[in-house]
């Protein structure tokens, strides 16, 4: 090394062929940004086309009264007012089953295969074959919950409608009715509570993924050195993997939020109605929802000419809210890292 | 020794007749195998780590002697796929018996990691963790006591008692390892358990854990594992040398840095491998 210090090299930094090299890099890149805007252009389109039409017709007397003239002119604020009843309910039914769900898996779950424990299961007597066939269980409990998730979030969502309209509609609610009320029809209907339970079927998966992935980003060493500590395995997770993957699973949250604002097609015979004289104040009750109004104004409106604007007024304030929702998750995200970052 | 028994019935395992003939042991390794799946990580070792000494643990990369050390307050319980054989006893308590409670196992043998690992918390609240989960003090007054004894004890307290309730990881890389040994100290353990505490910091810092270490040895038994062999030198009175997941030799740590009766031993100290 020393010896060849100084000696000049055989290649200079500016070869002949770097103008080649050069084009060549050229291609991927223009691939990659050719893909990006595609993208942006496409949501700039979509974004731009629904304010510039839809802007103008909201006003303070659009977001506060009911439609009139067969929709034809008011407002659509039982419409807002049941997409916002509808979440709140959905996420108070799938929030603690799918963050519980992510716990189990990412923290209790055993991490091993059956044929482990099969082989260990062969070779253990008394207790411990006890424990080692308790295990093999909870491998198999864990394949399952596992599958069942992945196959929940790739049903199409009309499935999720039909579902809800069978099971909760029809075997449920009539069952409360025929149990309850003496077969006088009062779950056994479309309702509110229905629309949300099956919507929160639909956003558990996306619930449970967002948590596990949370779970997963705390580091192993701060469970290490709560365990060292003489920490149970719940001490450990309440104390500091769960407040460490808030931020996340609070993420997850607004997401399915959102994501359940926006479906249609499991609410479309659960309970969504086409227009209600009144708000729901009961869980049987029916209720107008943003996205289901949409349809309607698109769809079954005797003037499609002067529905058009109030269409897309309606879609903006879906967006808009649905934004909002996704802005109010990111705050509080930034909010929660800023506390720990000084350690409150 | 006062301490509570880890096992719920101990009076049955003190009598064991396979408990070890040695008492001055505080710990003791008997024929312990140790398995990562069906691979072979610990031989046969077999080693008393004696109260109120330091023992250092050396080795080349990959030879087991964090292993060892984890084995000894069964954290490697929360790998999956592991498998002990043979004993290991704290005061004559066989650890891996059935009937033994890892919680309070752990509480009487802490530990201290390479990486130093605070908790996003504030600097009190990383101390008081341990004796609030463990509930281990009755007041606030008392709980606050014992966080100053502890971070004392580890040589902190005067770098951060203004700022307690600051972020842990506001400190830097050393005060945080002596935040992570206060926190350890501050449930009071019998044995504690250091894996590469200094790897990762500077000479100064190390130097500080170093103190710290020769300070503790008066009230703990401490068991530490190092690469660093002058480290070892320096702060142990045992040493046990590891190679290939076996215990090739064990003595005073004057005698294995001085004369070693293996060849293999002397080899690795002089640093002809490793």
């Amino acid at each position: 090394m020393s010896v060849e210090m100084g000696a000049a090299r055989e290649w200079k930094v500016t070869p002949a062929s770097a103008f080649g090299r050069r084009v060549k890099e050229c291609v991927p890149v223009g691939l990659l940004a050719t893909a990006t805007g595609i993208i942006v252009a496409m949501l700039a389109v979509i974004l731009g086309n629904i304010f510039l039409n839809g802007v103008e017709w909201i006003s303070w007397e659009f977001l506060t009264s009911p439609p009139r003239e067969g929709m034809m002119a008011g407002g659509i604020y039982p419409a807002i007012f049941g997409t916002v009843f509808l979440v709140l309910l959905m996420t108070i039914a799938a929030v603690p089953i799918g963050v519980i769900t992510a716990i189990y898996l990412n923290e209790y779950a055993p991490r091993v295969t059956a044929a482990q424990v099969k082989s260990r299961l062969a070779r253990a007597r008394g207790r411990e074959w006890l424990i080692e066939f308790w295990r093999l269980w909870q491998v198999y409990l864990t394949g399952i919950t596992r599958t069942a998730v992945a196959t929940l979030a790739g049903v199409p969502s009309i499935v999720f409608g039909l579902f809800g309209l069978g099971f909760f509609v029809q075997f449920i609610g009539a069952g409360i009715d025929r149990v309850l009320y003496g077969g006088e029809l009062v779950f056994g209907q479309p309702a509110i509570i229905w629309a949300a339970l099956t919507l929160a079927l639909l956003t558990l998966p996306v619930i449970i993924v967002a948590t596990e992935e949370a779970l997963r980003a705390v580091p192993q060493d701060l469970r290490d050195a709560s365990l060292a500590l003489g920490a149970t395995r719940w001490q450990t997770i309440s104390r500091v993997v769960l407040p460490q993957a808030l931020p996340g699973i609070i993420t997850g949250m607004i997401l399915t939020i959102s994501r359940g604002a926006g479906e249609v097609a499991p609410i479309l015979f659960t309970g969504a109605a086409y227009f209600l004289p009144h708000l729901p104040t009961r869980l049987n009750d029916q209720f107008m929802h943003l996205g289901y109004h949409v349809f309607i104004l698109s769809t079954q409106s005797p003037n499609v000419e002067k529905t058009r604007p109030i269409l897309y007024a309606t879609v903006l304030v879906l967006l808009v809210l649905t934004f909002s929702l996704n802005l109010v998750g990111v705050m509080i995200r930034m909010r929660m890292r800023k506390r720990w970052r000084r350690g409150r | 020794m006062n301490a509570p028994p880890i096992s719920r019935r101990p009076e049955v395992r003190r009598d064991d007749a396979r408990a070890p003939s040695s008492t001055a042991a505080k710990m003791r390794v008997e024929h312990l195998d140790f398995f990562y799946g069906d691979t072979k990580v610990l031989h046969d070792i077999t080693i008393d780590f004696p109260e109120k000494r330091v023992t250092a643990l050396i080795g080349p990369s990959g030879c087991g002697k964090s292993t060892l050390l984890r084995a000894l307050n069964r954290m490697n319980d929360t790998i999956p796929e592991t498998r002990v054989e043979g004993r290991v006893f704290l005061d004559g308590e066989d650890i891996y018996a059935p009937r033994v409670d890892v919680v309070r196992l752990r509480q009487r043998v802490g530990m201290v990691f390479q990486k130093s690992n605070p908790f996003p918390k504030s600097v009190f609240d990383n101390v008081a963790y341990g004796l609030r989960i463990n509930g281990l003090v009755r007041s606030r007054g008392e709980l606050e006591a014992r966080v100053e004894e502890s971070l004392r004890q580890a040589a902190l307290w005067d770098e951060v008692k203004d700022r307690l309730h600051e972020s842990a990881l506001m400190l830097s890389g050393g005060q945080q390892q002596r935040l992570c040994i206060a926190r350890a100290l501050a449930v009071r353990p019998e044995v504690l358990l250091m894996d590469e505490p200094a790897s990762a910091l500077d000479p100064i810092a190390t130097q500080k854990i170093e103190e710290l270490i020769y300070e503790l040895k008066k009230a703990y038994t401490i068991i530490i594992v190092t690469h660093n062999m002058q480290q070892a030198a320096r702060i142990s009175d045992i040493t046990g040398f590891l190679w290939m997941g076996r215990l090739i030799e064990v003595g005073p740590t004057v005698k294995i840095f001085t004369n070693p009766d293996e060849k293999m031993t002397e080899d690795y100290i002089t640093g002809r491998f490793g």
